[in-house]
């Protein structure tokens, strides 16, 4: 809804909105290319009114709202529209890193109907760092116009983890996305995400250093492939918050949680 | 990091620059290095892509390009980077 | 609290082994995985999407075909722009007459309960003459202006046309040695100057990013152009003309620009020394704006916040200037006094003591420098009663003298004067530094200081006045 008080005056200096202090039952993140309508999505989930203008680069702020289901908390983190997870930008590594180490319960990842190969370079890396993602298709009423037809199920077979079509701004859909949300974050609902397979010479490599990666985080912690592969390109932002947070578990009981934003 | 210039011929050697408005042509290499190079990249600038010019601004330059489904402008530094083959009709 | 040396030695095993397997990045990773990962999007994108036959009309193109093309890209940018700004001064005067009236009427009223009351003078002039009337001022002047530009222009957000100007105007930016981008945080200064320095965020060069920043400021807010808006208004009164005053305020908007310009081409060029860096933009499709809700959410969004604005900023402002131009010090106010001392500074500058003491109390919000200056202005003449441009023009020509190039020079000084509290506050946040903070407040007052002066001294020579 283009600029609103949140966005002007004094309050460009709150980063986020709400505060969480109240009782969180599970995180959830939002990620997407921008203009894919995230903002849209995640006004329409928290009933805050959070800038949505339709430039790229406009979510600036970093926001976080609640909305409840089922009598449960979800604390819904909007973050910085991206193309990729490549961190060759601010936003790209701030994406990234909250999704690899602060471990949202579930991540729901927006595309844009009428552009999905575009938007699918970021599912597929989604899913490379976590497997609880729920794809949200929006924007769906607009591929209709541009008569664009995406076959959600066969989608949702493709990529191994579930896809909700959705027309936020009319709120349609939305129902359906809370639902599978809640279902992924409880584990009710099991996902095999789909995994893009390398040239030989990247997947050989990959294995001979999984297994010690395995050793150091441990299994559940990471998807030790992403892992693998990040340290196999040296790639110093994920080894600098990767040396965090191995010194962060050796100190579990000094800091609990860590940085939202480090 | 590696030269990836894939299966790029002198020959017919152009720059998304000079493609024409309207006209198609697919993505052979990127000549940029270091971040510039992961970035376009990053916007699907991968050998193969199907690029097509589709207008300038009023000025000339930036050129907007279509790229795997998106709009994306380039000023004329960053498009005689990003080589092409195309062929005419 | 380093890592234990079990969990460090682990990780320097799995960084030796990877030197062995990838040395010197042989491998090509980045390249070869992010190409594969773009194929893998392309062949699931041909499995699930299909489009059974091409819209009849393709409207991006068509509306791109017009507002970006070599002909009509910048008129219909002008266009845009007037047709907002037309709008917004021909649709803010009748609602400003009406809220004027009631809260004049207000006014009355509350003077009639402190007589009533037999309060005292000090009581109805502090909080009636002092707070209630700055109030009144900012919401019957600067309300209906804000609440008619913010819809306009979110609409133009929401259709996704910020990043066509920034398109168009890019070759402007890049020879000023400054960001593409920067046409965008420009835009969103437009609705407010903190907006706009946050904005500057998607600039990821921070010489560049420290341009757009420091520039922000010469693209008059919200708070800003209803200033500009009454001024042209007196500046065209008698002609009776809308359109005069459009020009006006879309002639200042185009000399902010070219400030921006001039001003970022010179920092470029000395403290912020550098070459452009890489640039891409994104041209999003147009969306269908949901014009109900933004027109319904932005006014009731704005009353709201200029409300609210109101009462922290404009209550004590208006409680300070009465203060200010009732405390006496031998036969002056505390406000006469400081207003003479400025008076020669601002004389030369074409303005006056008052104006510029207007300015200054005004810092914490541009809502509030025009009914600080009126109220000085009532507080030392005879008038009490105001509620049009007609008796502003009386208060300011007939009774104090104004010129049209008092009305000129005010309006300059209003570009590119100071940005307000808030804006440097939020300079101060992001790019953490004091210094920079510093020329950010200093650098347009000097540039105000010495345009103006320019100006008042040719057309006092060339006696045009």
């Amino acid at each position: 809804m283009g600029l609103t008080n949140q966005s002007c005056g004094t309050r460009v200096n709150k980063e986020t909105f709400t505060k969480s202090t109240a009782k969180v039952d599970y995180v959830i993140a939002l990620a997407g290319n921008p203009n894919t309508g995230k903002s849209t999505v995640f006004n329409a989930l928290t009933g805050l009114n959070q800038h949505t203008g339709n430039w790229p680069g406009k979510t600036v702020l970093r926001a976080e709202g609640k909305y409840i289901d089922h009598g449960l908390v979800f604390n819904l983190i909007d973050l910085p529209g991206t193309y990729s997870l490549q961190a060759n930008s601010v936003e790209e590594q701030v994406t990234r890193d909250y999704l690899c180490f602060q471990k949202p319960d579930a991540t729901i990842v927006v595309v844009d109907a009428t552009c999905l190969e575009r938007n699918l370079n970021l599912v597929l890396q989604v899913l490379e760092i976590t497997s609880k993602v729920v794809v949200c298709v929006n924007l769906v009423d607009e591929a209709k116009r541009k008569k664009i037809c995406v076959n959600i199920d066969a989608l949702a077979a493709k990529l191994g983890v579930p896809v909700v079509a959705t027309a936020a701004r009319d709120g349609i859909g939305l129902d359906k996305l809370v639902k599978t949300v809640t279902e992924v974050a409880n584990g009710t609902l099991k996902t095999a995400p789909y995994y893009v397979q390398y040239h030989d010479s990247i997947e050989n490599a990959i294995k001979k250093i999984q297994p010690q990666i395995k050793l150091l985080v441990g299994e559940e912690e990471f998807n030790t492939r992403w892992l693998a592969l990040k340290l196999l390109d040296k790639d110093q932002t994920v080894l600098t918050e990767l040396e965090k947070y191995l010194r962060r578990k050796e100190n579990v009981t000094t800091e609990i949680g860590g940085e939202l934003w480090a | 990091m590696k030269n990836n210039s894939g299966g790029f011929r002198e020959e017919n050697a152009m720059s998304l620059y000079d493609l024409p408005i309207g006209k198609t042509a697919l993505v052979n290499a990127i000549q940029a290095e270091g971040i510039t190079r992961r970035r376009m990249l990053d916007l699907g600038l991968v050998p193969g892509t199907k690029v097509e010019a589709l207008r300038e601004s009023p000025t000339g330059d930036p050129k907007a390009f279509r790229i795997r489904g998106a709009v994306i402008a380039f000023r004329e530094e960053e498009s005689t980077k990003i080589l092409i083959s195309y062929k005419e009709d | 609290m380093g890592m234990s040396q079990s969990m460090r030695t682990g990780l320097n095993s799995i960084l030796s082994d990877v030197d062995k397997i990838n040395p010197h990045g042989t491998l090509g990773i980045n390249d070869s995985v992010v190409s594969s990962i773009y194929y893998a999007a392309e062949s699931i994108a041909n499995e699930v999407v299909s489009q059974k036959e091409k819209p009849k009309t393709d409207w991006d193109k068509k509306l791109d075909d017009i507002l970006t093309s070599r002909v009509f890209g910048f008129p219909s940018m002008l266009l845009l722009l007037g047709v907002i700004f037309w709008l917004t001064v021909a649709g803010a005067n009748v609602p400003s007459a009406m809220i004027a009236d009631v809260l004049f009427w207000g006014q009355d009223r509350l003077t009639d309960l402190c007589n009533y009351l037999h309060a005292p003078a000090w009581f109805h002039g502090f909080f009636v003459e002092g707070i209630y009337r700055c109030l009144a001022w900012v919401i019957s002047v600067m309300l209906p202006p804000m609440a008619i530009f913010f819809p306009c222009f979110t609409l133009l957000e929401d259709l996704g046309y910020l990043p066509r100007v920034a398109f168009n105007l890019d070759r402007l930016f890049k020879k000023a040695g400054a960001h593409g981008k920067q046409a965008l945080t420009m835009s969103m200064g437009f609705g407010c100057n903190a907006a706009g320095i946050v904005a500057c965020r998607i600039i990821e060069s921070p010489r560049e990013r420290m341009i757009a920043m420091l520039t922000n400021n010469f693209v008059p807010c919200n708070g800003r152009f209803p200033t500009l808006i009454a001024l042209a208004g007196v500046l065209v009164f008698g002609m009776g003309s809308t359109f005069g005053a459009t020009a006006i305020v879309v002639g200042i908007i185009l000399l902010g620009i070219a400030v921006t310009l001039a001003v970022s081409w010179t920092l470029s060029k000395t403290l912020l020394k550098g070459v452009p860096s890489s640039f891409t933009l994104e041209l999003p499709p147009y969306r269908k704006p949901q014009i109900g809700k933004i027109i319904v959410r932005s006014i009731f969004d704005r009353t709201l916040f200029v409300l609210g604005r109101a009462i922290c900023v404009a209550a004590p402002a208006g409680a300070v200037t009465w203060l200010l131009a009732n405390i006496y010090v031998g036969d002056l106010s505390v406000l006469a006094y400081c207003a003479q001392w400025l008076n020669p500074f601002a004389q030369a500058i074409g303005l006056d003591g008052f104006i510029l003491m207007a300015f200054i109390l005004g810092l914490p919000a541009n809502e509030i420098v025009l009914p600080i200056l009126i109220m000085s202005y009532l507080a030392t003449g005879s008038m009490t009663e105001l509620d049009s441009i007609e008796d502003l023009y009386n208060l300011f020509v007939v009774q104090h003298g104004w010129t049209w190039l008092t009305a000129v020079c005010m309006m300059l000084f209003s570009l590119l004067h100071f940005p307000c509290g808030t804006t440097l506050w939020t300079i101060r946040k992001e790019s953490g530094s004091l210094k920079w903070t510093l020329l950010a407040a200093l650098m347009p007052l000097g540039i105000a200081c010495a345009i103006c002066f320019l100006v008042a001294q040719s057309v006092r020579a060339l006696g045009w006045v």
